[in-house]
């Protein structure tokens, strides 16, 4: 574990507690899901909370957030609350999206959270953009990019990289290393498996990070938005990190052996940083009980919350299609 | 004429810098990027000399990246920015599909209205130039397909101009379609022209025996046919649709109501174009008003040729509309 001088108990704590959040909120999305109260694609993040909770954790009011359609961890990471979450998941009009977009899409104007994007690549040129407008206007926010190690075959991963190291502009993107591009092995489609080298090409600066440590992600992160702050132009994270659990819902998981998904189990994020926190003494046994106790706690208002939302009427069906006025 | 010093002679070309530069000076979150429209000057040198005069900052060249740089206009539109982005021809803005059709459409709905995407992106279309099959075509009507979007065709010099100036007010996406026949088309425009409505279809020459709907490059073609027909006894409404997303309904039907005659004029393609929407439109609001099927002619379905005897005979000209027109008020074995 890479220990930080700042890492201190509520520090521990808030790190311990914002990754039992997106667990257990997952966990409880999965029985829901097998309720047939959450329906369509529903693509777990377990496995991957410490990529969520390090960079977006890291990041400041100013800065804007486009992930992907496994993007529950960072829009619970970035503070969207639990309730509209859950609702959103149900398609509930209480959701963040008034229920139109679903797991896949949860956007927050407050949070600056530009999506849930399910188009895979389609995310990185909207985060170009975010960082294209806040340099024109000379803020000093950055736009950080998540997306998984899939996008990188993409078009427009290379599209987007390039154009944001010509233009010099704040964009962190964190690629989050998965391994599998739904089945697909990364060894089976790229050419070049170190992906952060992809990024070298481009002459942005690039860094390889344990997925798994939320300290050393946050560490990496922390470094990345100071030298982009710092005028030094877009940064290049890639996250070695596992999803445990399957692609989505309909996923029976025949691309890869049981043994190598409880070889990475062993590295739960979770489970580690929690024992090393006790065993270095930052934190106690019953700081984890409490955590366990205020998620389990939030999640069952957050369920709650879900169930109680009204459905949108099907009168509103083509409500923001187009728009009467960009809100403020 | 009064007023004649009011109005200076420009060209279509002319007209949409002249709006570009406009906007630029009006709005400081306005900004113009695409393919070589700072030093280069612009494919179709729309956009020559505001590279001097804005700046690289506001005038950026990009990379060839076509579904980068629309989708960074994307997201600059919904970070609060006003920027217009130009695609150098419609069949490459098919590089930025993903872009237009699964980002700007869909993320105000998608997000319940917490996102507008009030980004405006131009592109040429058409065909006439002899570029053959890769850099003619018209797909605006692929555009007029996708709910999320509007979809415009400027046809006149005041169009050109004072559409732009409603599509950098509008808060949704709005693509323009500048047919690249247009650009050296001059006439006179106010000095001080006004923004234009993005909808609303209108009529540009009145007439009572049938309604020739079109728009775009093929508008001035209607026109000369009309013309044609009007030497025949024959008056032709013409109808310049000017916005294809949304199809103003009830201009199209009040007009084919009086005249019981249609006649779609399209370049684009027959099958599953802005025609058959157009066609069963009336079909369906007009249809015992109507004194013969409504007609369509429209552009071969063939890849666009590059020679000029097969560019032309793949797309409606003047002496193919007077035909079908004649056709359609006096069918061929029917006594008129």
């Amino acid at each position: 574990m890479t220990a930080k001088p700042h890492l201190d108990r509520n520090h521990a704590r808030h790190l311990l507690g914002q990754m039992l959040r997106i667990r257990r909120f997952e966990e409880k999305c999965a029985e829901l899901y097998t309720q047939q109260k959450i329906r369509g694609f529903l693509h777990l993040y377990i496995g991957e909370e410490a990529n969520a909770v390090g960079v977006v954790g890291a990041l400041s009011a100013d800065d804007s957030i486009v992930a992907t359609y496994r993007e529950h961890g960072h829009a619970l990471a970035r503070g969207i609350p639990m309730g509209p979450l859950m609702a959103e998941m149900y398609g509930k009009s209480t959701g963040t999206s008034r229920g139109r977009g679903g797991s896949m899409h949860i956007f927050d104007r407050s949070t600056r959270f530009y999506g849930g994007n399910a188009i895979v690549g389609g995310g990185l040129p909207l985060a170009v953009g975010l960082g294209l407008a806040e340099k024109m206007r000379k803020g000093s926010g950055v736009a950080a990019c998540l997306f998984g190690e899939g996008a990188v075959a993409e078009g427009e991963f290379h599209e987007s990289l390039n154009l944001a190291a010509v233009w010099k502009l704040p964009v962190l993107f964190v690629c989050e290393n998965n391994l599998y591009a739904m089945g697909s092995a990364v060894e089976r489609t790229e050419s070049e498996t170190d992906i952060h080298r992809k990024a070298e090409a481009y002459r942005i600066d690039s860094h390889r990070v344990d997925g798994m440590d939320v300290v050393a992600v946050e560490a990496t992160t922390r470094k990345a938005l100071e030298r982009i702050r710092a005028g030094a132009g877009p940064q290049f994270l890639e996250c070695m990190t596992y999803r445990f659990r399957a692609h989505s819902m309909f996923d029976s998981q025949l691309y890869r052996d049981k043994s190598e998904v409880e070889r990475w189990k062993e590295r739960d994020p979770i489970e580690r940083f929690g024992e090393w926190a006790v065993a270095c003494g930052l934190l106690h046994r019953e700081d984890i009980v409490e955590l366990e106790n205020k998620a389990a706690a939030e999640v069952d208002a957050a369920v709650a919350f879900a169930d109680e939302g009204s459905w949108e009427p099907v009168t509103d069906l083509c409500r923001y299609t187009l728009m009467d006025a960009v809100p403020t | 004429m009064t007023g004649a010093q009011e109005r200076q002679k420009t060209t279509y070309r002319e007209a949409i810098r002249q709006a570009i530069r406009e906007a630029l000076k009006r709005d400081d979150r306005v900004f113009l990027m695409g393919e070589d429209v700072g030093r280069y000057g612009g494919c179709y040198a729309v956009t020559k000399g505001l590279l001097q005069e804005f700046g690289e900052e506001r005038i950026r060249d990009t990379p060839l990246s076509e579904s980068a740089f629309v989708g960074a206009g994307i997201g600059a539109a919904m970070a609060g920015m006003r920027p217009i982005v130009e695609i150098m021809t419609v069949n490459f803005s098919l590089l930025a599909l993903d872009q237009i059709v699964n980002n700007a459409a869909t993320i105000p709905h998608m997000s319940g209205g917490q996102f507008a995407v009030p980004l405006v992106i131009r592109m040429a279309t058409g065909a006439g130039r002899q570029l053959a099959a890769q850099h003619s075509h018209s797909l605006e009507g692929w555009y007029a397909h996708i709910p999320g979007l509007k979809v415009v065709a400027p046809a006149t010099l005041a169009d050109a101009r004072g559409m732009l100036w409603s599509a950098l007010l509008d808060p949704n996406p709005v693509l323009i379609f500048e047919h690249v026949n247009l650009y050296n088309m001059e006439g006179e425009l106010e000095a001080d022209a006004g923004p234009v409505p993005l909808a609303g279809a209108v009529v540009r020459r009145p007439g009572r025996d049938l309604s020739v709907i079109t728009y775009g490059a093929s508008l001035h073609k209607s026109l000369a046919a009309a013309e044609q027909l009007a030497a025949t006894g024959i008056e032709a409404e013409v109808i310049d649709l000017r916005s294809l997303r949304p199809l103003d309904d009830e201009a199209i039907i009040a007009s084919v109501a009086r005249t019981r005659r249609a006649l779609i004029v399209d370049e684009g393609w027959r099958s599953g174009g802005i025609s058959a929407e157009i066609c069963a439109r009336v079909a369906e609001q007009a249809f015992y008003d109507l004194d013969a099927p409504p007609a369509r002619l429209c552009g071969a379905e063939v890849p666009i040729p590059y020679p000029k005897h097969l560019e032309d005979a793949a797309i409606p000209q003047v002496d193919t509309i007077r035909a079908a027109a004649l056709e359609l008020v006096r069918p061929q074995g029917r006594t008129a």
